[in-house]
C-alpha cells in the first residue's frame, strides 16, 4: 500500500466484527452482573467501540507509523526541541518486569531497585547542574515549570513578602509566561538587545521589589550564550528576586558549566531532551527542578530519603509547595534518563554538548551564505536564520522553505520562533548526526533555492511527497471535527 | 560509550570549517570561571554492564513480582502484548509533537481515533489529546471549570482519591481559587452537605464514580442537586470501568477527567500514565491541552492536522487556558491500540471479569470471623474491610508470603479505625483469591 494513502479510521475499518474473547466467560453457575452489581449503575449496551481482529489492529496502526516522520528514520532539526538519538538500549531497560509490574503504592521497602536509581538519578543530576537538590516528579518542562514558580511563590510568601510579577524575555518559550501565570503570578516582559541577549537596561527598568523572579533560557532560544549572565543574576538577587534556569537548552552546556554556578536558583530540566528520552509523538516527558540549598524545603512531595540504609518516600514536608502528580511523575522515563546517564558519564555528557556545538556551528557557517542569519554571533548548540529580506527571497518564506525540506526526506527546523525574530526557522541538529547528514540538508537547501528561480510555482506548493498536502487549518478551526462521527449514523 | 558519528577526521575537518583547532575554543562566549566544574557523576559503563546493574535493580523491587491486591489509583489489568509491539515502532516513539502536520499523519489520526474512543467511553462530545495523568486532569478540569463559569470556587468529594485531592489543592491554591471539601457519609458523598455547600459562587462540583473506596456514588441525585445551581458538574473516572457501567455524560457530567492507566498502560510505579480531559462541545475553547482534528488538504483529500492552537501557550502566552505542551502522547496512542483490541466485547467482560473477582474475593473474606466491610454499599472492584487485628500485622504476614494485601487507609479517610482497601482486577487468579483468605483466616485464627 503506498504511503500516501489514506488510511481508513477504525471507526471506518469496523464491519460489524463481534469482538475476541479475551477472558474466560462466566461460569454456569456465576450470578449474572446485574445481580452483583446494580442495575441502574450499569449501561444497557457495551460502549461503541470497534471489534477488529488483530491483523487488522496491527495493519492500521503499522499503517499509520508510516505516515509519520522520526529521529529514526531521518534528520529532525527542530530548534529547542533537542531531536538526539533515543537509544534503543535506554528503552529496552526502563521495560524489564521488576520495573513495569511495580505498583506505585508497594510498601517502599518492596520497590527499593526503583527508589535507589531515581536517588541516584536525581543526585547525578543535582552535580552536574551544580543544584543542590533535584525532584523527578514534574510529568513535563512546563510541569517543571510550574513546580518552580510554586517554590519562588512560597519562598517569598515564608520571606514575608507575596511578590506577583515574573520577568520573561521576549525570546521565552511560550510555556515560560502560562506556568508563571498557573502559579499566581503575573508577567512582564524584558526585551532583547541587539545581540539577541536580555537588555540589561530593560531589566534594571522593570525589575524591582514585586519581582518574584527572572525566568531564563541559557544558551537562550536564539542558540546564544547569555554573556551578561553574572551581571543579570547580580541584578536579580539585589532585587531579592529568584533566577530561574528554563533547561531546554542544556544539551549545549552539560558537563561543561553549571546553571547553579552561574547564579540559577531554580532550575528545570527536560529529560526528553538532553538525556534522549523518546518525545513519543508529543510525550511522555519528564521535567525535574533542581534548587539552591536555601530553596530544599519547598520541593514538592513526596520526597525519596533514605533511613536505616532503606530508601522510603516523605510526604509530611511541612514548607513543601505539595503534590504535583497521581504518584511521582512519569517514573519509566526517568529511568530510560538513569541509563543513559550511565552510559555517557560526564565525559560523554561534555563530549556530547562540543559536538552538537560543533554541528551547529557547521551547519551554520554552510548555510550562512545563502540564507542569512538572524544575529551574526557565534551559536551554541542551535541556530536561527532569517528570510525576512522579501527582496532576495520573495515570497519564499521560512514556512515555504520547511514544507520543501520535508519533499527532500528532512523534518522542517522550527518555524516563526522565537517571536523576536521575523521569518525565522530555527535549527538545531543535535551532536547524533553526522557531517554527511549535515552536509546534505545543505545540499538539500540549495536546491530548493535553485528550484525557486525555475520553477517557483511548485516550491510555493510544497510538499508534494508527504501522505497529505498543506492542510486548510483556517476551516479546521472554524468548524472544528475532533470526533469521529459515523456519517450515517447522522442521517 | 557514545551515539556519536563522527571520525577524528571528520571532527578536526568540521572544526577548521568554522575557524578553530579544538573542540574547547567552541565555548569561548562563556565567562572563563565557569568552564570546566568539578562534576562528580559516575564513570560510565558499557551497554553490557549497565545491563547487568539494571537487571540487578529490576530483582531488587520484589513487589513486582508479589501477588498484587493494589488498587487506589493504579491497577494490574491485562495489556495484550500487540500494544507494546505496535507504540515500539521508532516512527511513532521517535516522532515529536506533530506541529508539521503532513509528516505527522499517523500520530494526528491516532490522536483523533483516541479523542473519539474518549468521547464515546465518557458520553462527552469532545475529549483532548491527553493531559500528564488522573490527578492533574482532575486539577486542569477544575481550573477549566472556573473559566468557564467565571467563578473561583470548586467542591469536591472527599470520597475522591486523597492523591488526587492534594494535586487538586497545590494547582487551586496557586491561583487563589477555593477548595472545600464535601464529606462522605459512610463511604458515599453527603448529600445533605453537598445541597448545603453548592451556591451561586461555586464553579463545579467534582465526584468520583467509583469513588476512592471502590463504591458507587448516588450520581443522579448528586447531578440533581449539581443542576439546581449554576455549577458544573465535573467527574472523575476509572475508564476500565466504563467498559461496563452508564458513562459521565449518561448521568448528567459536564466535564470529565481520568487516568488512562487502566486502558494498556504498565503500572510502572506511578508513570508514565496519562490523563483524560473530556467535556460538551460548548466547552471546548476554555479546554486546555492540544486537540487534533480532521481536516482538508489544497487537493481536498482529508488529513489531520493539531486545531483550536490559540488556546494553547506557544500561541496564546500567558494568556494560554494552561501552560501544558508536551502531554503523554505515547500513552495515549498505547490506549488507544488497546481499546482497539479490546473492541466494545473484550472491555465489557474485563470489567465484567474485575468485579466478579472483587465480589468472590470480598465473600472469602467476609466469612473469615471479625473481617467485615467497612461500608455495606455496592462496590465495583475495589472494597474496605475492617479487620479484628492491626492492618499492618496482616500486611506483614501477607508480604511474607509474597503477598501485597492491600493499602491501607487511616481512620481519617474512613470516619472510624484503620482500614484496608482491597482490589481485584480481571488479572486476580482464584488460587491467589483462595490463599488471601486462607492465610488471613489462619492468622485470625
Amino acid at each position: 500500500m503506498p504511503l500516501d494513502a489514506n488510511e481508513p479510521t477504525i471507526f471506518e475499518l469496523d464491519h460489524g466484527g463481534e469482538g475476541r474473547d479475551w477472558f474466560p466467560a462466566p461460569e454456569p453457575e456465576e450470578e449474572p452482573i446485574n445481580s452483583i452489581l446494580p442495575t441502574d449503575c450499569i449501561a444497557e449496551q457495551a460502549p461503541d467501540i470497534p471489534n477488529l481482529s488483530e491483523l487488522e489492529t496491527v495493519r492500521h496502526f503499522t499503517r499509520l507509523s508510516r505516515k509519520n516522520f522520526s529521529v529514526d528514520s531521518g534528520f529532525y532539526p527542530l530548534g529547542s526541541c533537542t531531536m538526539k538519538y533515543n537509544p534503543k538500549v535506554c528503552e529496552a531497560l526502563s521495560g524489564l518486569p521488576g520495573f513495569a509490574n511495580l505498583h506505585p503504592l508497594t510498601d517502599s521497602q518492596f520497590a527499593q531497585g526503583t527508589l535507589r536509581l531515581m536517588d541516584a538519578l536525581s543526585r547525578s543530576l543535582a552535580y552536574l547542574t551544580g543544584m543542590e537538590a533535584v525532584t523527578l516528579n514534574p510529568c513535563a518542562g512546563a510541569h517543571g515549570e510550574f513546580c518552580g514558580m510554586l517554590i519562588a511563590r512560597a519562598y517569598h510568601k515564608d520571606c514575608g513578602n507575596n511578590r506577583s510579577v515574573v520577568l520573561v524575555p521576549d525570546s521565552a518559550h511560550g510555556t515560560n509566561p502560562a506556568s508563571a501565570v498557573m502559579a499566581g503570578f503575573k508577567t512582564v516582559e524584558v526585551k532583547s538587545n541587539a545581540e539577541g541577549c536580555v537588555d540589561l537596561e530593560d531589566l534594571k527598568k522593570k525589575i524591582n521589589e514585586d519581582t518574584a523572579a527572572l525566568m531564563l533560557t541559557n544558551p537562550n532560544t536564539l542558540g546564544l550564550f547569555e554573556k551578561e549572565i553574572e551581571e543579570i543574576a547580580r541584578l536579580v538577587h539585589d532585587a531579592g528576586a529568584l533566577l530561574y534556569y528554563d533547561g531546554a537548552n542544556l544539551n549545549a552546556i552539560a558537563g561543561i558549566a553549571q546553571p547553579g554556578d552561574m547564579g540559577f536558583d531554580i532550575i528545570h530540566l527536560n529529560l526528553h531532551k538532553t538525556f534522549a528520552t523518546p518525545h513519543g509523538g508529543g510525550g511522555p516527558g519528564s521535567g525535574p527542578v533542581g534548587v539552591n540549598e536555601t530553596l530544599v524545603p519547598y520541593l514538592p512531595t513526596p520526597v525519596i530519603e533514605k533511613r536505616d540504609g532503606l530508601y522510603r518516600l516523605d510526604y509530611e514536608k511541612e514548607k513543601s509547595v505539595g503534590q504535583l502528580s497521581t504518584f511521582f511523575g512519569n517514573v519509566g522515563i526517568a529511568l530510560r534518563a538513569y541509563v543513559y546517564l550511565r552510559l555517557h558519564g560526564l565525559e560523554g555528557i561534555r563530549k556530547n554538548s562540543e559536538t552538537a556545538v560543533l554541528n551547529a556551528r557547521y551547519l551554520k557557517k554552510e548555510i550562512e551564505s545563502m540564507i542569512p542569519a538572524f544575529l551574526p554571533a557565534d551559536c551554541m548548540h542551535e541556530f536561527v536564520l532569517t528570510l525576512k529580506d522579501k527582496d532576495r527571497f520573495g515570497d519564499l518564506n521560512a514556512m515555504v522553505l520547511a514544507k520543501n525540506l520535508l519533499d527532500h526526506g528532512f523534518h522542517a527546523p522550527t518555524v516563526y520562533f522565537p517571536l523576536i525574530a521575523k521569518e525565522a526557522l530555527m535549527i538545531e541538529p543535535t551532536e547524533s548526526e553526522s557531517k554527511q547528514t549535515l552536509d546534505s540538508f545543505v545540499e538539500a537547501i540549495k536546491e530548493i533555492l535553485e528550484e525557486y528561480k525555475t520553477d517557483p510555482d511548485r516550491v510555493r506548493n510544497a510538499p508534494h511527497t508527504t501522505p497529505v498536502r498543506r492542510l486548510d487549518e483556517v476551516a479546521a478551526a472554524r468548524q472544528p471535527d475532533l470526533v469521529y462521527t459515523c456519517p450515517l449514523c447522522s442521517v | 560509550m557514545d551515539y556519536i558519528p563522527h571520525t577524528a577526521d571528520e571532527t578536526q575537518r568540521m572544526l577548521s570549517a568554522v575557524g578553530l583547532n579544538n573542540p574547547s575554543e567552541l565555548f569561548h562566549m562563556i565567562p572563563s570561571a565557569f568552564l570546566d566544574p568539578e562534576i562528580e557523576i559516575p564513570t560510565p559503563v558499557t551497554e553490557m554492564e549497565i545491563v547487568e546493574e539494571m537487571e540487578k535493580a529490576a530483582q531488587k523491587n520484589e513487589g513486582g513480582s508479589m501477588v498484587s491486591f493494589l488498587g487506589g489509583g493504579a491497577y494490574d489489568h491485562f495489556v495484550p502484548r500487540t500494544v507494546n509491539a505496535l507504540i515500539s515502532r521508532g516512527d511513532f516513539y521517535t516522532a515529536y509533537t506533530p506541529y508539521q502536520a503532513e509528516a505527522s499523519q499517523g500520530t494526528l489520526q491516532a490522536i483523533y481515533e483516541f479523542q473519539t474512543l474518549l468521547s464515546r467511553l465518557t458520553g462527552m462530545e469532545a475529549a483532548n489529546a491527553s493531559m500528564y495523568d488522573g490527578a492533574s486532569a482532575l486539577a486542569e478540569a477544575a481550573l477549566m471549570a472556573c473559566r468557564v463559569r467565571r467563578k473561583s470556587k470548586i467542591l469536591v468529594s472527599a470520597a475522591v482519591n486523597p492523591q488526587y485531592r492534594r494535586v487538586l489543592r497545590t494547582y487551586l491554591e496557586a491561583q487563589a481559587i477555593e477548595l472545600i471539601e464535601i464529606p462522605h457519609t459512610e463511604g458515599i458523598t453527603d448529600l445533605g452537605s453537598l445541597k448545603e455547600t453548592i451556591d451561586a459562587d461555586t464553579a463545579a462540583f467534582f465526584v468520583s464514580q467509583p469513588n476512592y473506596f471502590g463504591i458507587f456514588e448516588p450520581v443522579d441525585s448528586i447531578a440533581e442537586i449539581v443542576n439546581h445551581s449554576d455549577a458544573l458538574l465535573g467527574a472523575s473516572v476509572y475508564p476500565h470501568s466504563l467498559g461496563l457501567l452508564k458513562s459521565p455524560g449518561e448521568w448528567g457530567a459536564d466535564i470529565v477527567s481520568g487516568d488512562l492507566q487502566s486502558l494498556g498502560l504498565a503500572l510502572n510505579y506511578g508513570g508514565p500514565y496519562a490523563g483524560i480531559l473530556a467535556a460538551k462541545q460548548k466547552y471546548i475553547r476554555q479546554m486546555p491541552g492540544r486537540l487534533a482534528g480532521r481536516a482538508k488538504d489544497r487537493d481536498g483529500n482529508p488529513g489531520f492536522t493539531l486545531t483550536l492552537q490559540t488556546r494553547e501557550q506557544h500561541i496564546r502566552r500567558a494568556k494560554a487556558t494552561s501552560n501544558i505542551c508536551t502531554n503523554q502522547a505515547l500513552c495515549a496512542l498505547a490506549s488507544t491500540v488497546y481499546l482497539t483490541l479490546m473492541g466494545s466485547k473484550g472491555l465489557r467482560s474485563a470489567a465484567e471479569r474485575s468485579a466478579r473477582n472483587a465480589h468472590a474475593l470480598k465473600d472469602h473474606l467476609c466469612k473469615i470471623n471479625g473481617v467485615r466491610l467497612r461500608f455495606d454499599r455496592p462496590f465495583f472492584n475495589e472494597f474496605v474491610i475492617e479487620l479484628p487485628i492491626p492492618i499492618q500485622q496482616w500486611l506483614d504476614k501477607a508480604s511474607e508470603e509474597n503477598i501485597l494485601a492491600g493499602i491501607p487507609i487511616s481512620g481519617a479517610e474512613t470516619g472510624s479505625k484503620e482500614a484496608l482497601l482491597v482490589c481485584a482486577t480481571e488479572k486476580t487468579n482464584p488460587v491467589d483469591i483462595d490463599r488471601y483468605s486462607h492465610l488471613l483466616s489462619k492468622m485470625i485464627g
